[in-house]
Formats: structure tokens, C-alpha cells, sequence
């Protein structure tokens, strides 16, 4: 009855594989498995996360687990899909071919979910099905005969509710007993196409050393592609022989005559067999019952009630993030103000001291601050997403969205970097086409980051000394839709001139609402910030220890510390800066500040208190009143109120911070763009506070 | 000889309508991708709404809900049932 053609790959399996669909429980499956035993990085010369880790079967046996990119086939049109097609082919650079595959599957979608699995199928590796999402499938009514389905795919299948627990350990046993790779085809095609894919099967065995398997699988790719094949650098060919690649257009070209469209026959062959498999494996008794998602979905897309909701769940995010994140942070703050004073006690004041305390644990500080924010966030996002509405959020902006030429996808990276552009621009790479991801993480550091909070806060109080919080929150809304125009603005640009492309391809699954899974957004959250402790803390760390330097040496210990500043390396830079920055209204003083920020917006203020000599414990009211009373040498106030309107403005759209340019080199693979952003940036924020303060000075206002 | 129905848009259809897959009116990526993800002649289509703002689409199609632009459902050829 079935074919094997590989032995028992039981006490061998080394290397596990998940693939699947995406939002088909696959990472919540990994997650049972591995626990906090896995790993994220990234696969060699692409940016897809490659996520890998460790599970322990009975008796302490330990098996890798590759979390293959969720994918709805293996066709080779993203770099999600290549990668998962390497790995299962086994000839991805970094990875080993897997012994076993694990086709994660959601129950309640059988009939796309089954495509992938017959793709897979044909690559002839040991499969397991993990029929997930079984509680749904009975909520709705439906019934799914498991024996039968197993039966006809030839695959065992298990049962299971992955993030219930339910059926995971059915499945370790298995993967522990092992798995034949058994497996006969079923779906065909019409007979002359079946004739000509065997052809190219042919050539490909005998010419280019494939294996049966995978040359069946590669015919039907190349028949898939359409097109003559050329000796190109697209993804969909392969560098074939010159004579291969002939032979094959030759059989195209035949095919074309014969009037088959070669294309679509393996797609529709394949649907139209796993349409026969369902039809005797699911009962529905409930077909036209309209369920829970349809009703909400009815309220969330609402002309009215949809966008209420939305605003709702946007305003609940910010006000967490910025008013509820604060205490956490306040202990933070107090924590490495603390650990700075035993270490300034402890030590002898000098230079290793002052290297510790305001180089080292003040850097780190400055980062571990904005954990709190974070974590926040990541933890709305996951939320959003695991209950499935992050998708009908994409669903009702992509309109806004496509206006400037970016993707309804491009909303949540957006979104997520105004607690940080870091994670935002890493979440970027759900967006396949390369261009529009570009874009996107070309202006998401526009959208006002935590990090310039600090800043606003101390320029409206100086603007505004009794601002009421109404005033405050009303600035602060201001620089913040500044930013998003300049979002809006600049992705409009770039669509236009540099980036031309088409419109991106906008398909978007609406997956059923679900109840998420507090252990998989927890452990999502703890991963990426994981990740942005590491990337930031390094780098800020690094640029604390060289402002240190610059700030204070060369060593004058006779003079006060703000004397001792202006004639530091910083001090100098800042004053040759002056006469650049004198036409937006800043001083040197200033000057130093804007310098120390490159590194990172959060320093700003510390250096400033630096500067103006002011004690790092100090209650922030009192930087704030000597920026009040700060002069130039003439006597003119320094801090006028288009000085402060403009500085905001400045930190808007000004790129400040060396861990996002780390960030977006390794995004984008060079330093082209990340230099780029950082030019475009700086210009704008220098024109947008020269004209806020020239304008604003001609109209009359200081 | 049974009657045909005309061939129409999916964008032509209103909220709540089904119909069948009738073929597509390119050969592209864009296409290549929607089929493999069901979207295959003979097959049932229903629109179940349009965006707030008109534009993106949901459809339904093989038992689950996908969101397409305008632009993509123009590509889509359909008879009405």
C-alpha cells in the first residue's frame, strides 16, 4: 500500500523541523516544545529570524528544533518561503536537513492548510501532522475523522490544542518512536503535463544530480514559474546548465502549444485531490452558522464603531506605555542611582570612579530604562496579534496606508517605534517586498520614540513653566502627528523617487479571533527584549564610555566640572559647531548636548545637566530653571521659546541614535542605507529647526 | 445549451454576494500566489465586506477570510451563482 523509501528514522532524528502556516499555532508548538531552551537569530545573508532550540524526549534524549518561517507554500516568491524550501531540501548553508518534519495544521482550515503539506510531501522527508486547533473545529460544529485522514495522506496525524497542552506529549512519543517517510502521490495532473513534468524529472536526475524526491518537487517549481528561464539572479531559478535550462523552455514551449497552461495544474491538482480527502474525513453540521468572529469583526470594521474601538485600543497602548510604564522606570532610575552611589563610596575618586559611575552605570541605565516601555509594548503587540485583530487593524488603515505608498503591514512597525524604532524596524520584516520594507524602516525612526520624551518634557517645561497637563499632553500630541507627517511625507517621497516599485502585494489572512496565550506573548516579549538589551546595550554602552572620554579629557581637574567641559574634547567640538548651529539659535552649550545625543536622545539631558552643572540626583526642576536663566555671552536669554519649539522639533526628525543605525545596518544588510537615513535625517531636522526659528524670528516671536 | 453568466469583477460584487471563480485576468506573481492559497477557478468566492475607508477587500473563499486591495480583486474573474 505505501512506498518506503527511507528507513526508520526513529533513534536517529537529530534535527526536527516545524513548518506550517502562519497563525496555525506553529510558534505556540515550538514554544511547548523548547520552552526558554531556544534561540532567535538569524538564517546566513537573509533577514529571516531563524529561530532554533532544544526539546528533551524521554529518557533526557535531546533533539534540535528548527521553527521553519510560517508559509502558505513553498514556491520560492519571498524569502520566507526560500528559506523554508532550503532547509527541507537541505540546501540551506547554516542549517542541517531536517530528519523529520512537523506540519503544524489548523484543523478549522484544512483545505489550505493541506497545500503546504502536499508541497512538503513531495520533498519525501519523515512527516508528522499536528492537526492543531482541534477545540475550534468542535465549537463550530465540526467533525474530523483523524484514522482517515491519516489513512489517506499516508502521514501520521495527531490531534492536538497546542496551547492547551493537549496532544504534545502524543506527539513527543511519537517523534521518540520515529517516523518512516512513507509516501505515494496522489493528486495528478492532466496526462500530458504528468509526461513533460517527468521529462524535466529526467533532466534533473540525470544532469544536475538530484535526488527522485526533490527533482519531482523542482519540476513542478520550474513548470510553476510560467516564464522562460533565464540565467538570472531571481530566486525562482536555479543556476542551471545552459543546455538544461534549453531543453526545459523547449518542454515549456511545447506545453504552451498544446494549449495546457502548466502554471496552475499543479496548484489545481492539488486542491481538487484535497477537496476529495475532505469531503469523506469532515462532517460539518453547522455549515451555515455565522460564528463569534463574523459578529466581531461586523463591530471592528465598523464606519463608526470600528474606528472608536480602534482609537480605544491605540489610546489604552499609549497611556500604558506612557504613563504606567513611568513607575516601573522611576525604580530603575532609583536603582542605578543607587548602585552609583555605593560604587562612588566604595572607590576612590578618580579616574576609574568617574568611568564607572557616569560612564558605564549611567550608559547601561540609560538603556535599561526603557525596558519597562518595551516590554509594554511588545506585550500589546503580542496581544493584538494573537487575538487576531493586529490583521483587521492592517485591514482598516491599508487605505491610509497605501495613500504614501506603504503596506497595511508597514502599520505595526510604525506603530511599534513609538516606544523604539529597534524593535519597530525588525518587525519590518513581515513585509515581503523589498522596497516597501525599506521605506518603512527607512522612516520609522520619524515616529517620536520614547527616547524623546525626556527631551519634550524639560523643553515644554521650560517653555512653558506652569504648563497645565492638557497643555503638556496637547505639545507633546503636536510633535508627535510632526512626526507621522513627516512619516507620511518622506514615504511618499521615496515610493516616488528612490524606491519606485509597484504597489505591494496586500494579502492578508483575517485568522478566526482567538483566545491568546499569556505563556506565548510572555515568552515572545521576554525574547525580543532579550534581544534589544543585548543589540542596544552594547553599542549605547560603548558611545557612553566614548562621551565619557570626550567629555572629560582632555583632564582639567583645577577648573569646576562645567569649566572643565568647555575645554574638553566635547567642549571644543561643540564650539567649533557654533557658528553651524547658531542659525537655529543654539549656543555651544547646546552644541555639546546635540552631540551626545547622536549617540542616543536619552543622554541629552544628562549631558545638559553636565553642563549646566547641575547634579545628576537634582529634582529635574532645577535644569530646568538654569536653562531658564541661561545666557549668552550678550545677555540674551539662551532658551527662548522658539529655541525650545525648535529643539523639539529638531529631536522630531533628527536621527539620534547609534543603536537603530546598528539596527538598520544589520536589516538591511550594509551601510549604505543606514548612512543614507542618517544624512536625510540630520538635513531635515536642521532645515525644520532653521526655518521654525528664522521664520518664527522674522514673524516677530522670539 | 445552458445560459452563461456574465463574466464579471470580484470588485463587482456587492457585500454578502457569492460566486465562482471563473479564471483570472493576468498571469503574474500576484495571481500565482492567490491561487495557491485557493483561489482557483471553479471555486467559490463571497465577499463578506469592504473596508471602512472602500478599500481593502475581504473575501471568503475555501473556509477561511483573506483581505485583497482593490487592485488584486480586479485581477479576479467571476460568474455569479
Amino acid at each position: 500500500m505505501s512506498d518506503t523509501s527511507r528507513p526508520n528514522a526513529g533513534p536517529t532524528i537529530q534535527t526536527i523541523a516545524l513548518a506550517g502556516n502562519p497563525n496555525s499555532g506553529k510558534t505556540t508548538l515550538f514554544n511547548a516544545f523548547t520552552k526558554l531552551r531556544q534561540k532567535v537569530g538569524n538564517y546566513a545573508g537573509v533577514t529571516v529570524e531563524k529561530k532554533t532550540g532544544t526539546l528533551v524526549l524521554a529518557g533526557n534524549r535531546v533533539v534540535n528544533v528548527v521553527d521553519l518561517p510560517g508559509t502558505y507554500s513553498l514556491a520560492v516568491r519571498s524569502p520566507d518561503e526560500r528559506i523554508a524550501r532550503e532547509v527541507l531540501t537541505g540546501r540551506s548553508g547554516d542549517t542541517t536537513r531536517p530528519d523529520l518534519v512537523i506540519c503544524v495544521v489548523d484543523a478549522g482550515n484544512l483545505e489550505r492548510n493541506l497545500y503546504l503539506v502536499s508541497q512538503i510531501q513531495d520533498l519525501g522527508l519523515p512527516m508528522i501532522i499536528a492537526l492543531n486547533m482541534m477545540d475550534e473545529v468542535q465549537r463550530q460544529g465540526k467533525e474530523i475523522d483523524v484514522a482517515q485522514l491519516s489513512a489517506v495522506l499516508g502521514v501520521p496525524v495527531i490531534p492536538m490544542v497546542a496551547n492547551q497542552n493537549r496532544g504534545i506529549e502524543e506527539l513527543k512519543a511519537l517523534i521518540a518512536q520515529g517516523v518512516e517517510a512513507t509516501y505515494t502521490r496522489r493528486w495528478r495532473m492532466a496526462p500530458d503535463l504528468e509526461e513533460q513534468a517527468q521529462h524535466i524529472v529526467r533532466l534533473l536526475v540525470e544532469h544536475e544530480g538530484f535526488e527522485e524526491s526533490e527533482a519531482f518537487s523542482e519540476a513542478i517549481s520550474i513548470l510553476s514559474v510560467g516564464r522562460k528561464i533565464e540565467k538570472s539572479d531571481d530566486p525562482a531559478d536555479r543556476f542551471f546548465k545552459e543546455e538544461l535550462i534549453h531543453q526545459i523552455n523547449a518542454i515549456q514551449d511545447r506545453l504552451r502549444k498544446m494549449g495546457l497552461r502548466a502554471r496552475s495544474a499543479a496548484v489545481e491538482a492539488r486542491y481538487a485531490w484535497i477537496k476529495q480527502v475532505l469531503r469523506d474525513v469532515v462532517k460539518d453540521h453547522r455549515p451555515d452558522q455565522q460564528n463569534i468572529t463574523d459578529r466581531i469583526d461586523a463591530f471592528v470594521t465598523h464606519k463608526i464603531f470600528g474606528w472608536l474601538f480602534f482609537g480605544g485600543i491605540m489610546g489604552t497602548m499609549f497611556f500604558m506605555i506612557f504613563t504606567i510604564a513611568t513607575y516601573p522606570m522611576d525604580w530603575i532610575d532609583a536603582g542605578f542611582g543607587w548602585l552609583s552611589g555605593i560604587v562612588a563610596d566604595a572607590l576612590p575618586a578618580g579616574l576609574l570612579a568617574d568611568l564607572l559611575v557616569n560612564g558605564i552605570i549611567a550608559g547601561v541605565g540609560g538603556v535599561v530604562i526603557f525596558l519597562p516601555q518595551i516590554l509594554i509594548l511588545f506585550f500589546f503587540i503580542g496581544l493584538l496579534q494573537d487575538t487576531g485583530y493586529m490583521a483587521r487593524a492592517a485591514f482598516i488603515m491599508d487605505r491610509v496606508m497605501s495613500k504614501v505608498g506603504l503596506h497595511g503591514k508597514s502599520f505595526i512597525p510604525l506603530l511599534s517605534s513609538c516606544a523604539c524604532a529597534i524593535p519597530g524596524i525588525m518587525a519590518a520584516r513581515t513585509i515581503e517586498s523589498n522596497k516597501d520594507r525599506l521605506v518603512t524602516i527607512l522612516v520609522a525612526p520619524m515616529m517620536s520614540c520614547s527616547a524623546r520624551l525626556p527631551v519634550y518634557i524639560i523643553m515644554i517645561a521650560v517653555l512653558i513653566p506652569d504648563a497645565t497637563a492638557l497643555q503638556k499632553s496637547g505639545i507633546m500630541i503636536l510633535m508627535y502627528l510632526l512626526g507621522t507627517a513627516g512619516v507620511g511625507i518622506m514615504a511618499f517621497v521615496f515610493k516616488r523617487t528612490l524606491l519606485k516599485s509597484q504597489q505591494p502585494i496586500f494579502i492578508l489572512e483575517l485568522p478566526p479571533y482567538r483566545m491568546p496565550s499569556l505563556k506565548t506573548i510572555l515568552l515572545q516579549m521576554w525574547e525580543r527584549s532579550r534581544i534589544f538589551l543585548k543589540r542596544a546595550g552594547t553599542v549605547i554602552l560603548l558611545m557612553s564610555i566614548v562621551l565619557w572620554f570626550l567629555m572629560s579629557f582632555p583632564r582639567h581637574q583645577d577648573l569646576p566640572p562645567h569649566e572643565a567641559l568647555k575645554h574638553s574634547y566635547a567642549g571644543s567640538i561643540g564650539s567649533t559647531m557654533e557658528p553651524v548651529i547658531k542659525p537655529l539659535g543654539y549656543d555651544w552649550r547646546i552644541g555639546i548636548g546635540l552631540i551626545g545625543s547622536f549617540a542616543a536622545r536619552e543622554v541629552f539631558v544628562s549631558t545638559m545637566s553636565i553642563v549646566f552643572n547641575v547634579s545628576e540626583e537634582a529634582d529635574a526642576g532645577i535644569l530646568r530653571d538654569e536653562f531658564r536663566q541661561a545666557r549668552w555671552p550678550d545677555g540674551r536669554p539662551l532658551f527662548t521659546p522658539l529655541v525650545c519649539i525648535g529643539l523639539m522639533v529638531f529631536f522630531v526628525f533628527a536621527m539620534q541614535c547609534i543603536s537603530t543605525i546598528a539596527v538598520v545596518y544589520r536589516e538591511t544588510g550594509g551601510w549604505l542605507w543606514p548612512t543614507f537615513q542618517l544624512m536625510y535625517m540630520t538635513s531635515l531636522a536642521y532645515v525644520a529647526a532653521f526655518l521654525v526659528y528664522q521664520v518664527g524670528r522674522m514673524m516677530g516671536f522670539s | 445549451m445552458t445560459e452563461e453568466s456574465p463574466i464579471k469583477l470580484l470588485n463587482d460584487l456587492v457585500k454578502g454576494q457569492t460566486a465562482r471563480i471563473h479564471d483570472f485576468t493576468e498571469e503574474n506573481d500576484t495571481c500565482a500566489r492567490l491561487e495557491e492559497m485557493g483561489v482557483t477557478p471553479g471555486e467559490e468566492i463571497s465577499v463578506v465586506r469592504y473596508a471602512p475607508l472602500g478599500d481593502p477587500i475581504e473575501i471568503r473563499v475555501r473556509g477561511y477570510n483573506l483581505s485583497l486591495r482593490k487592485e488584486e480583486a480586479d485581477l479576479i474573474q467571476v460568474t455569479e451563482i
